[in-house]
């Protein structure tokens, strides 16, 4: 297997809820204890349901969120020790693609510009360069050239975050951490839109964390997986053998919920019990490249 | 043979743009039998959700009904005065929403808004509305009934959201209740246990379901008969194992080559 180009090791974030003045205040665990490590050129998946974690993970590793604790080594070095201007640097090689092409472009801005952004603030390149890289970025992920001077509004969706897309791919990064990023889409255009990031993957040796909630898709184009349950990694190993044989009771629960498309197929719900499981239970392995918390 | 509960012959709605108008629904007809579930998928901007809309005179401006009938219970629904399509809609046909964060109010208890759909068909007084709230929420399975009656929106979850949604739609004993995209904000563990409840309701109150949705998964587990739209017309139309095992039009097999995984586990 390739280098690790990510490790991520006991991942912390807690958000402390205060009540009022008299009563005291709660700590919400959103990311507890995560560990996992992916490799270059992998596309790892990260998948669980709202409020499972996987975004604030997502986004504690480019440090948009601040960890409470925990360590995220990027080619061995841990970037939550870096100071301010060394991450800045840092954030060259690890970009995010967002979930919602409708409010993550902003609509006063050209999309021209919107992509070229990254180049201005990281001071890259003349003008004429710039412009220049802007509209091979463009060409790359398939929109039109042509199309640069117009605003975010006279795009699809799909488009749009093509544009999303291309913004990221800007500083030539290595890792892109994509946050749910066609969920938003309609299902023929998810598809080219991945597509598009696995050809991607390709052409410019890219790695990914691919944040989602959808299980189908997930299936589809990941290599290894890792699913999350109220803050914490219950299960995680190669896609195919966690999907054929999940261990963990939320797991098996999630996979069941998946609507199948024959209309003939048994269903059989299984309702999650989380008195049936140890939330606290390390992983540990349970088959050749799969690990679960039971 | 009984007629059918909903029969749309032939409807179009026009979108009116300064550079004339155009069919957002063009000539589609299609028809609904008493407790049957009908799916409408299509992606966004097929004109699914404008054909859903107009059954309920609904449109938008600047669209408008240019043509059709929609024949409900034998009555043409687009040639009803408006005091008598007030009648039928909210109480005879019924609508769930997509987002049950904006759909319901967000100043007023679920309770009220329950009660809300009862009094404004004058069936009932406010106490007995409010009664029949607790009797609404305990029958789409919101625990706690008698006193989740009186949260508001912001105190309850997606899923439980949705199930006001429900027992909204529910509280006038409709016979056709038109869901668009009832699941599709939802994870998808809560989106099994809202399917399930539908079934459940669907059957112990004999209710006909337009499910609008883009999810062929949702169909799968849901319709009888499917209608594909596409660019405002429906491109094919049948049942549901005959659409998802041998689709016939171009578009339908793109559709469900578009869905990952498709045909496995």
């Amino acid at each position: 297997m390739s280098a690790p180009l990510l490790e991520v090791r006991h991942l912390a974030k807690h958000f402390v809820r205060r009540h009022g003045l008299w009563q005291p205040p709660s700590v919400v665990k959103a990311v507890d204890d995560v560990t996992f490590t992916i490799h270059e050129g992998e596309m790892f998946g990260l998948v669980g349901e709202s409020g499972s974690g996987k975004s604030t993970t997502g986004r504690c590793i480019l440090r948009l969120v601040e960890p409470t604790a925990g360590e995220v080594l990027f080619r061995g070095e841990n970037v939550l020790a870096f100071p301010r201007a060394r991450m800045r640097q840092a954030r060259r090689d690890m970009q995010i693609v967002f979930q919602d092409p409708y409010s993550s472009l902003n609509p006063r801005m050209r999309a021209g510009d919107i992509v070229e952004e990254p180049l201005v603030i990281h001071r890259l390149g003349t003008n004429a360069e710039r412009r220049a890289r802007v509209a091979e970025l463009f060409e790359l992920v398939g929109l039109d050239p042509g199309h640069l001077p117009r605003y975010p509004h006279e795009f699809s969706g799909g488009q749009r975050q093509r544009i999303g897309i291309a913004r990221a791919l800007a500083l030539h990064p290595a890792l892109i951490v994509a946050d749910e990023p066609v969920s938003a889409l309609d299902v023929s255009i998810q598809a080219q839109v991945v597509r598009l990031m696995l050809d991607l993957r390709e052409r410019l040796r890219l790695t990914y964390l691919f944040i989602a909630h959808d299980l189908r898709l997930v299936e589809h184009i990941c290599g290894r997986v890792a699913v999350m349950y109220l803050g914490r990694i219950v299960e995680m190993g190669e896609t195919q053998a966690l999907f054929a044989h999940p261990r963990h009771p939320y797991t098996r629960a999630l996979l069941s919920a998946v609507p199948v498309l024959d209309p003939d197929a048994p269903r059989q719900r299984l309702a999650l019990d989380p008195g049936s499981f140890d939330r606290a239970a390390p992983l540990r392995q349970v088959g050749a490249a799969h690990w679960a918390a039971v | 043979m009984t007629p059918p509960l909903l029969d749309v012959q032939h409807l179009t709605v026009v979108f009116d743009g300064p550079r004339g108008g155009v069919a957002a629904v063009d000539d589609v007809s299609f028809q609904l039998a008493a407790g049957k579930t009908l799916g409408l998928v299509g992606e966004s901007g097929s004109g699914k959700s404008v054909t859903a809309f107009s059954i309920l005179r609904l449109v938008p401006a600047p669209g408008r009904i240019a043509g059709g009938r929609v024949l409900f219970d034998g009555r043409d629904l687009l040639a009803l005065p408006e005091h008598e399509m007030r009648q039928i809609r909210g109480a005879r046909i019924s609508l769930i929403f997509q987002e049950p964060m904006t759909a319901l109010n967000p100043v007023m208890r679920v309770g009220d808004q329950i009660a809300e759909a009862l009094t404004v068909h004058g069936q009932a007084t406010h106490e007995q509305a409010w009664a029949r709230a607790v009797e609404l929420l305990d029958a789409v399975h919101i625990p706690d009934a008698a006193r989740r009656v009186r949260d508001y929106p912001h105190q309850l979850s997606g899923g439980m959201r949705q199930r006001v949604m429900i027992a909204i739609a529910l509280a006038c004993h409709p016979a056709l209740v038109i869901a668009d995209e009832p699941t599709t904000a939802l994870d998808v563990t809560i989106q099994a246990q809202v399917l399930e409840l539908l079934r459940e309701l669907r059957a112990r109150y004999n209710l006909a379901l337009l499910l609008i949705t883009h999810d062929f998964g949702v169909i799968a587990e849901m319709a009888d008969r499917v209608a594909v739209m596409y660019r405002g017309a429906i491109v094919e139309e049948g049942p549901v194992r005959q659409i998802l095992r041998s689709p016939a039009h171009e578009y339908t097999r793109a559709l469900l080559a578009a869905v990952p995984g498709m045909g496995r586990r």
